[in-house]
């Protein structure tokens, strides 16, 4: 009878709360030892030289890295400064733990477009951001588990505008791969 | 069926992701697999963002230059459009059969009466098409989010299904279901984004019934008009989508019931409907 409606109780369904972890999150932004910045418009352009690039590498500009930008269109800024041209605008994203890492999502905004997307909390698999993590992670791991659950690669949702993408869970599933 | 995760201690395979802004959202690519990290993974990459970034120049209504822009001003004929454009058309012509009129690529015009939008069409052809640039990549599985609209493929041995998050239209923070997904589509279309962006074609007015409904199937275009038609259907397309071969459907209505066809599994998200390589769903077990 597959014409029958199947109501699927969404207990069911299990439902995976994967964001109920955000309070601790920022909260544990808010410590000096914490990888992750405050979500919000970054002051330019001290607060985007400060970006860490999501190349991995510990530097802040990247540029030894050739494969650092493989999608950055030709119109973004090849540097932190949003001087040339003076729309750009940097925001962060909301700190987000993935089933691999928490994760923050730094975008750049010129002229009413996308222009740039870095990762501004870099997976745990590099030891780097492990250490830089500090007291934080230990509170930020556990949570991770509880997103873990789900596993999910992707997610398919309504339409997804580029103002929303910044704080959505496919931008942290992005950026937890960015750069490989 | 060996469709289960790898092994839990084995190691990762080299993953990467792309994300460019196209159409207006965000469009995502993710390579699993040895071949990930490559050049020639890279320039097929590449290529998938160059087709969306063309076919938006064509299609675009936004855009005062593109053909169907000019189209609709009456500028020019059909025929001295982009092959493409009479090629949506045709499949447009054939949506709006297809789902009884609940798709209609007509929609009222922002200055009164209605115009050509083919944009519900468009972003899943296109994305579809553009996907088939990732098959080529030996050694790797692709999965392409287009503004929440994914398409994957699997190429490897290793690391199993995509596992795709369907999103609480209620709340955006969570999922209401997990499909896992070895090749083909799954789309969702809804109010939760954009506001009442979908039109009833049978009433003029925003469509209601339904938050959103999401549909698998082995074409993300087809999953994408029909995800696109219930929500201008409302809850009665549940059943209309249960009677169509390859394809099942999940929805959220109104009152955050949540309603699926009966070839949607429910329970546990590793019992969700899976799509198996070759483009066919797997057989209900």
């Amino acid at each position: 009878m597959r014409r029958i409606l199947v109501a699927v109780a969404s207990t069911v369904c299990g439902v995976v709360a994967l964001f109920s972890y955000r309070t601790s999150t920022m909260g544990a932004a808010a410590r000096p030892s914490a990888a992750t910045a405050p979500p919000g418009p970054v002051p330019s352009p001290t607060g985007a030289a400060a970006a860490r690039p999501w190349t991995g590498a510990g530097s802040s500009t990247g540029a030894d890295s050739p494969s650092a930008s493989p999608t950055t269109p030709t119109t973004a800024a090849g540097g932190g400064s949003a001087s040339s041209g003076g729309a750009a605008t940097t925001v962060n994203g909301t700190a987000v733990a993935t089933r691999w890492s928490t994760v923050q999502v730094q975008v750049r905004v010129s002229g009413g477009r996308l222009v740039d997307v870095a990762a501004l909390s870099l997976p745990d698999s590099s030891n780097r951001d492990f250490s830089i993590n500090g007291r934080a992670v230990p509170v930020l791991r556990q949570e991770a588990l509880s997103a873990q659950s789900a596993k999910i690669d992707t997610v398919s949702g309504a339409t997804v505008t580029s103002r929303g993408y910044i704080s959505s869970l496919q931008a942290a599933l992005d950026a937890a791969h960015l750069g490989g | 069926m060996t469709a289960g995760a790898a092994p839990a201690h084995a190691p990762s395979p080299p993953r990467r992701a792309w994300v460019e802004q196209i159409m207006g959202m965000p469009v995502s690519v993710h390579l699993r697999g040895p071949a990930a990290l490559g050049d020639t993974a890279a320039g097929l990459v590449a290529a998938v963002f160059d087709h969306l970034r063309h076919v938006d120049a064509v299609f675009s209504t936004y855009r005062p230059e593109s053909d169907v822009t000019r189209l609709n001003r009456g500028d020019v004929r059909l025929d001295a459009c982009h092959p493409w454009v009479g090629e949506v058309v045709t499949l447009c012509a054939e949506a709006t059969a297809r789902t009884g009129g609940w798709f209609d690529a007509r929609l009222p015009a922002p200055g009164g009466g209605t115009w050509f939008d083919p944009s519900g069409l468009v972003k899943g052809w296109s994305v579809e098409a553009a996907s088939r640039w990732l098959a080529d990549v030996d050694d790797a599985d692709f999965c392409l989010n287009a503004g929440g609209d994914v398409v994957v493929g699997i190429a490897t041995a290793d690391a199993g299904p995509w596992r795709v998050g369907i999103e609480d239209p209620g709340d955006v923070s969570r999922v209401l279901a997990v499909v896992e997904a070895w090749a083909g589509g799954v789309a969702t279309s809804g109010r939760a984004r954009r506001g009442l962006h979908i039109v009833d074609p049978r009433s003029g007015a925003p469509a209601t019934g339904l938050q959103s409904a999401t549909v698998v199937g082995p074409s993300l275009m087809w999953a994408d008009v029909y995800a696109t038609a219930m929500v201008a259907g409302g809850r009665e397309s549940v059943d209309w989508l249960g009677g169509l071969d390859g394809y099942e459907a999940m929805v959220v209505t109104d009152t955050s019931e949540v309603l699926a066809t009966a070839g949607w599994r429910q329970g546990q998200p590793e019992a969700l409907p899976a799509v198996v390589p070759g483009g066919h769903r797997q057989d209900r077990i």
